[in-house]
């Protein structure tokens, strides 16, 4: 059922704004739309795991947030404090460790994530709770809208949305397909 | 894949309806004209969150409201699943139930199913004066996602109306 019409881009290429994992001029970009408190996405976490440390160099991972926020009441605020914790050199390590605790996301939990990963706890908390990051989530969020993102996860290879199954098999194969 | 292909298009004036909204309200499809509509019709409340149409426009209503749109809901469930369904996923624009006569809405736009007794799952983009100006049906299981709203609204503001 392929219809060129229907091939969804990313309508906001992956650039300096960006959290990126792994090489620089790998072949391949995946990019994932990803909401915390989703549990296809926690699914979908080891996952992608299993298949970076497979292609190594060749594969550069992107991940752009898209809370369901009015759905799962933490996924905003875990969204956020990725980003916060990215601030201070984090984020990757904060990432992990939402999706390794995908049910405990309070206010509480997600400070003490953060100290664990290594940020400052007075700073991170003042920052959760001000919002800081609000905007900068907002911004992954309606890129997403505008690239067709219909869902968590979502994944991108090298720009074109993916829509088959991202079981280990089927999504190894169309990344090293695409390089 | 079978076709509907009697689905309004862009052009044709959008038939006007009054269907329940909540339990206790009606919304009437004239009483909005001065400012776009954008009527989802979706096969059944209570899908999965996470791929969820429904859902993920609740997320969006800011970027509608932008462009000064009102987001209608339309299925064939009744007042009172539509209400459980809003209150459980934490809606905030209505879902009218196109309920009795079953589908007469859906009829009326041409995405009605015989085959199931649902509606497809289309999209229309409705001006300022009720005439429709973007339609869309997607493969009942895929959800269409807002881009394509989006962009229609997008091309109401710009190249719409000289009037």
């Amino acid at each position: 059922m392929s219809n060129e019409e229907m091939v969804a881009r990313l309508s906001v290429s992956v650039g300096e704004r960006d959290h990126v994992s792994g090489g620089s001029s790998a072949a391949v970009t995946l990019v994932e739309y990803g909401d915390y408190e989703c549990s296809h996405c926690g699914e979908a976490y080891p996952i992608v795991k299993a298949i970076q440390s497979e292609m190594g160099d060749k594969l550069r991972f992107v991940f752009r947030n898209f809370p369901l926020a009015q759905a799962h009441i933490h996924a905003q605020d875990a969204a956020e404090s990725a980003e916060i914790a990215g601030e201070e050199g984090k984020f990757w390590e904060m990432h992990d460790m939402l999706f390794e605790h995908q049910n405990a996301l309070t206010e509480d939990d997600l400070i003490r994530y953060a100290t664990e990963v290594g940020a400052d706890p007075e700073t991170f908390s003042e920052e959760l709770r001000g919002h800081t990051r609000k905007e900068r989530v907002r911004e992954d969020f309606l890129s997403g809208v505008k690239s067709g993102v219909n869902g968590t996860p979502t994944f991108f290879i090298n720009g074109v949305r993916f829509d088959s199954s991202w079981d280990k098999e089927t999504l190894t194969a169309a990344l090293n397909s695409a390089g | 894949m079978s076709e509907t292909t009697s689905v309004l298009k862009p052009g044709e004036k959008a038939p006007d309806f009054t269907l329940q909204s909540g339990l206790d309200d009606t919304i009437t499809l004239s009483e909005l004209k001065g400012n776009p509509v954008i009527l989802a019709f979706y096969p059944a409340d209570w899908s999965p969150v996470c791929g969820d149409q429904i859902v993920l426009y609740n997320e969006i209503l800011s970027e509608f409201k932008a462009h000064n749109a009102t987001l209608l809901g339309v299925s064939v469930d009744g007042a009172w699943c539509h209400a459980a369904y809003v209150t459980n996923s934490n809606l905030n624009f209505p879902l009218l139930a196109d309920f009795e006569p079953k589908g007469k809405v859906a009829r009326e736009y041409g995405v009605y199913r015989d085959q199931d007794g649902l509606s497809e799952r289309a999209l229309f983009v409705i001006d300022s004066e009720g005439v429709i100006r973007w339609s869309f049906v997607s493969p009942m299981g895929t959800n269409p996602g807002a881009d394509g709203i989006l962009s229609a609204l997008k091309a109401l503001k710009t190249g719409g109306e000289t009037k």
